[in-house]
Formats: C-alpha cells, structure tokens, sequence
C-alpha cells in the first residue's frame, strides 16, 4: 500500500471563515496504481492534489492523516514535508508552462536545484538526459532558456524534472488542460510510460476531463463539495456508475460516434454548494434528481462491490 | 542581436536629431529679446551707441541672419563642440560655464541615485519577506516618497542646518575658500554636500524600496517560485531568483533615473543655493540666455539617450527574454 489517506480535512482561510475546501475525504493507493481525480471546478481535487505535497499560505491542514510507504506525512508542517518533496512526493503542477524561471538556462536551474537540497548534478545529468531523450526532447534543450521551447516541449522538461528523483507518490494536477488534443494524448501516454518504466510508484491524476483519465487510470474517485462520492475502477464509473452525482457527469461527456444535431448535451442544472457552510445530509441534494427525506442525514458511504464504494442512500437500489 | 543594437541606434540618433532641434527652437519661441536685455543692463543711454552694440551683438551672437541659417549654423557648431556665448555670463563661453556647473551636479546626483537604488532594493527585498519590517518600513517608504523633495530640502536645512547647526545650509563651499585640491576645500565641499544628498537619498530610497517590494513579493507569489518550493527548494534558492527576477524592472527604472542625471534635481540645488546645473538652468531661463539654456538641455538630452542605451545594453545582457523577443523569437 503506498498511500493511506485518513479523514484529512484542509480548510481555507478567509475573511469571512473557513472553507472546508477537503472535508474528512479518505482512501488509498496501492503500489503501481493510477487514481483519477475527477469533479467540477471548486470541488477541493486541486486541494486535494496540493495538501498531499504543499500547503499554499492560505490553507490550513484541520484533521486527519496521510501515510506514505508506511511513514506519515507532516502535511500541515511545511519544514518537515521539505526533505519528503521531489523525492518521496512530487507534483506535476497545472502551470507547467511558467513552472521555469524565466532568466535562467534549464539545466543550470535543474543544477541550482539538485545542489540546493544537497544533490549531485553530475549523479543525475546522465539519468536526466535518457529522461529527456524519452519523451522526445534533445540533451540541448538543457542550455535553452524556458522561452526558446515551445508550451509542450516546457511541460515535458518539467514532466521529466518532477520526477527525475524517482518519488514513490506523483500529483499531476490538471496537467493536460492548457494543451491541444494531439499533446494530451502524448502526455496522458508518457504519465504511464513512466509509471510502467518505475520513474513513479503511483500516481493521482487531478481532472475534470473524465474522457482521457479513463484512458489512463486504474481507479477513479469522483469528488463533490469537497467529498469522495464515488471510487471504483475506471471501467466501472464508465460504465456503471451508482452515484447520481457521477452519473450526471458522465451524462454530460459527448459520445464518439454519435450525431447529437440539434440536441443539447445534458448538463447538471444548479451549481455546487459553497464550502464557507457546507449543506448537511447529503451535499448533491439540491440538484440530485434522486433525492428524498432520508438525503437530509449524512450518507453512507456503501461498497456496492469490491472496490466499489459509493457515498450516496439510494447506492443499493 | 546586432541588428537590434543597429535598430536602437537608429531610433537613438533620430530621437536626438529631433530633441536637438526642438532645443533650438524653443529658447527662440520664448518672449523676450536677450541682447535688448543685456543693453538695458548695461544701461547704454546713447541711441546711437546702443544701436552699434545692439548690432555687435547680434552679430556676435548670430541672431542677424535669418532663422533657418541660425538652424544650419547651430548644427554645425555643435560638430565643433562649440556651443556659444553665454549671454549672463558673457563673455564666457557655454561650455565652459556648463563644465564649472556640471562636477557638482554629478557628485551629488549620481551617489544619491546609486546609493539610494542599492540601500532600497536591500530594504524592499527585506521587507518583502519580513512582516515586521513590512509593517515599519512600507509606511515609511510611503510617506518618504510622497514628501516633495524641495520640502525634505527645507526641513533638513532648518534642522541640520539652523537647529543643531551641524552643517552649512547654502552653496558648494564657503565663501572664503577659493576652488583648490587641498584637504581643507575637499572637507569643505563634503561638508556643503551633506544635506542636499541627503534630502535627495531619503526621497529616492522610499520609492525604491516600496518598487522592490512588490516586485519581490509579485515573483515569490509567481508559478515558477510555487514550483520551486513544492520540489522542496530551500528559500534561499527561491529567494535569489525572486530578487534576480524582480531587479530587472528596476534596472530601467535607475537608467531612467540616471538620465535626467544632468537635469539635475533642479529645486534641491535651488534650495541650498548649490552651484550645479539646475541653479545653473535657472540663471538661464531667468536672464533669457538662449545659449546658456540650449547649451544644458543638449547636456540633459545627451545623457536621458546615452544612459537609456546603456539600459537597453543591460537589459539585453541580463534577460534572455528581451535577447529573444527582439530577435524574432528564433532560438
């Protein structure tokens, strides 16, 4: 088991109060797997991704615990998470594009890097390069400035850097947004390259593009107002998802192959409940199609099959 | 990268070109006659000989030919360094006078604007990552910025000057000394450049300071800072390339800063009756002195170009960004 995440809330900090941004969300991650996050915009996935590696100013870790290969993580202490980042736990940001320093040439702010937490560059040049070589860029790219490469060609080199030191736990939040069709394919194919080659032992894919994490992950979690509502393997939330929530969010992909001429595609009518006062009872109630008076209490969360597990009351029917 | 330098260049000569010509014409645009003005104070009371003087010196000075040859004729002197006479100094040469102003502008300028762009970039730089020197300094820095410098000037003059009495409140040096390389008159002129550096340094220091603090803070907030330190970079890696990052801007800022250099903080010198170039300027425009004022706004031109090139020089040197967008973006 790499990673064991137990009821970790993380709250925002803001004028007006808290918001529960993470609210108690628990699950693991087994050695080798791909787990897909996925969930409308404000649903706590990217929250989720950063508290596993890094708390921003304005985030508070409240409760709860992340174990990873056995070893619990400091999140909410940001000095004692610092010799864990990169090597046990790495992210692949969402802003890969501007992730360089710009007046610097990349291999000297790679150099610069490694040197600062105490690494050789001259150990990891050689492995670096093979690295780069993989997914199709030239050793030169190393005395390029960030500005001579072109946005994918950028989200490669920080691919490759954000896992160059082999972490057992890679985050690769919203990698694929700010690209085209043709280099999401590529990059969504070289995640699993690198997992498959051992680069990463696992890996949590944060989205809202439920189509390409299906292509790539094992397992997806379905998150909503800062809750898991559903996790089963990719196959079955699909194919067979039990939570209105997700069902709903599948029903809002465009099918290949189908003519949808006049016809709308369906969206989810409402919007998420605001997390300053999260909703009691069940969070999807105002705009679940299936609610009923036993929705006003918390729902179970219910494992449907193995490796099922459904957050939801009407789960069973 | 050549082809940008001879770019800069062109726009460069073209801009003083026309900044050459303007200074021509606009002493000439103002009211008033000079010559009439040094006859009158002279007080030539004969018709007669007022009239031979006034022709004397408008042919001395080479207002008897018409405009466009004062134009051509101007140009050519100025290829030969020569820049006229000065009207309120006559019969002294412009650039002789402009030379005997100028040291005392440049020893007070360019120490106020150095020192004051080094010790603020520290201070902002500190005060971006330190709460409470962020809640000392930035007040400070505010209210230091929008003080006028001439009032600064006066508060220091009374304190320092009437108050405690510690330093002399007017001129470059004491009357009784004459201009000499000894260690009295170097003393004295220390002493005379104390205050007016320091109304200029303090004024300087605040804006500065609050520039580099924002800088500072906007690139620690920035994407590649955030990535740094979720790699587990130590801060003081962020930390270097936030501040190299956040210098470039104030780069051009001191270049700008250093090219009205020979302007010169005009009211300041004014203020403690300092003998540099904006005294100087004054005199200039007060006693109508074409020559004079043309004489030092070629001074002030020569250097905003001259400095503003060197800008662009380190500019390119220091951001591989501008290297590249001014070649076409080929890498």
């Amino acid at each position: 088991m790499t990673l064991e995440v137990e009821g970790l809330k993380v709250h925002y900090r803001t004028l007006k109060g808290d918001v529960r941004a993470l609210d108690g969300v628990s699950f693991s991650l087994a050695d080798g797997e791909i787990v897909g996050l996925a969930g409308e915009s404000g649903c706590g996935k990217t929250t989720l991704g950063k508290s596993l590696i890094r708390l921003d100013g304005r985030m508070r870790h409240v409760a709860g615990t992340a174990v990873l290969d056995g070893e619990e993580l400091p999140i909410g202490d940001d000095k004692a998470m610092n010799p864990r980042r990169w090597s046990a736990v790495s992210i692949i940001p969402q802003y890969s594009m501007s992730a360089l320093n710009p007046t610097r040439r990349i291999g000297r702010m790679i150099a610069e890097l490694l040197r600062s937490r105490g690494k050789s560059y001259r150990d990891h040049r050689d492995e670096l390069v093979r690295r780069l070589e993989l997914v199709g860029l030239e050793a030169r790219v190393l005395d390029n400035y960030p500005i001579e490469l072109s946005g994918g060609m950028k989200q490669r080199v920080v691919m490759v850097l954000s896992t160059l030191l082999d972490p057992s736990l890679l985050i690769a939040d919203e990698v694929t947004s700010a690209l085209d069709v043709t280099n999401q394919k590529a990059v969504a194919e070289t995640l699993v390259r690198f997992r498959d080659m051992g680069f990463v032992k696992s890996m949590i894919v944060v989205t809202h593009d439920l189509s390409l994490v299906y292509q790539i992950a094992d397992t997806i979690m379905v998150m909503y107002a800062g809750q898991i509502v559903e996790k089963a393997p990719a196959e079955t939330i699909i194919k067979a998802p039990r939570h209105p929530y997700t069902r709903a969010l599948i029903g809002a992909l465009p099918e290949v192959g189908l003519e949808y001429g006049d016809e709308r595609l369906q969206s989810i009518p409402g919007k998420p409940p605001h997390l300053l006062h999260p909703p009691t009872g069940c969070r999807f109630r105002a705009r679940c199609p299936l609610a009923a008076d036993e929705c006003a209490a918390e729902p179970p969360i219910v494992a449907v099959e193995a490796g099922h597990e459904v957050s939801c009351w009407k789960a069973a029917d | 990268m050549g082809r940008y330098f001879r770019r800069k260049l062109l726009i460069y000569g073209l801009t003083f070109v026309i900044a050459v010509s303007i200074n021509f014409a606009v002493p000439r645009l103002m009211p008033g006659d000079p010559v009439a003005r040094m006859l009158t104070r002279n007080s030539v009371a004969n018709i007669e000989s007022s009239e031979a003087m006034r022709a004397y010196f408008n042919q001395l000075f080479g207002l008897d030919v018409p405009l466009w040859q004062q134009y051509l004729n101007y140009w050519a002197a100025l290829f030969r360094g020569d820049l006229g006479v000065s009207v309120f100094a006559f019969p002294s040469p412009v650039a002789s006078v402009v030379a005997d102003a100028l040291p005392y502008t440049l020893a007070l300028l360019l120490p106020s604007i150095l020192l004051s762009w080094f010790a603020g970039n520290a201070l902002g730089a500190m005060a971006a990552r330190n709460k409470l020197l962020d809640n000392g300094a930035l007040p400070i820095g505010y209210v230091l910025t929008a003080v006028p410098y001439m009032w600064l000037a006066i508060l220091l003059a009374w304190v320092g000057g009437i108050i405690l009495g510690w330093f002399p409140v007017a001129g470059g040096y004491s009357f009784a000394l004459t201009p000499a390389f000894t260690w009295t008159f170097i003393v004295d002129l220390l002493h005379h450049w104390v205050l007016p550096f320091l109304s200029l340094f303090v004024v300087a220091l605040g804006g500065w300071a609050i520039g580099m603090r924002n800088l500072v803070i906007y690139e620690l907030e920035s994407d590649y800072s955030n990535y740094l330190q979720a790699l587990g970079a130590p801060n003081r890696l962020v930390r270097r390339y936030a501040f190299r990052n956040a210098v470039l801007p104030q780069i051009t800022g001191l270049a700008l800063q250093l090219g009205v250099v020979v302007g010169g903080a005009l009211v300041t010198e004014v203020v403690f009756a300092y003998p540099g170039l904006g005294s100087l300027l004054l005199e200039a425009v007060n006693s109508q002195d074409f020559f004079l004022l043309q004489g030092i706004l070629l001074f002030i031109v020569i250097g905003v170009l001259v400095f503003n090139f060197l800008a662009d020089i380190v500019y390119v040197l220091v951001d591989p960004r501008t290297r590249l967008g001014l070649e076409g973006g080929q890498s």
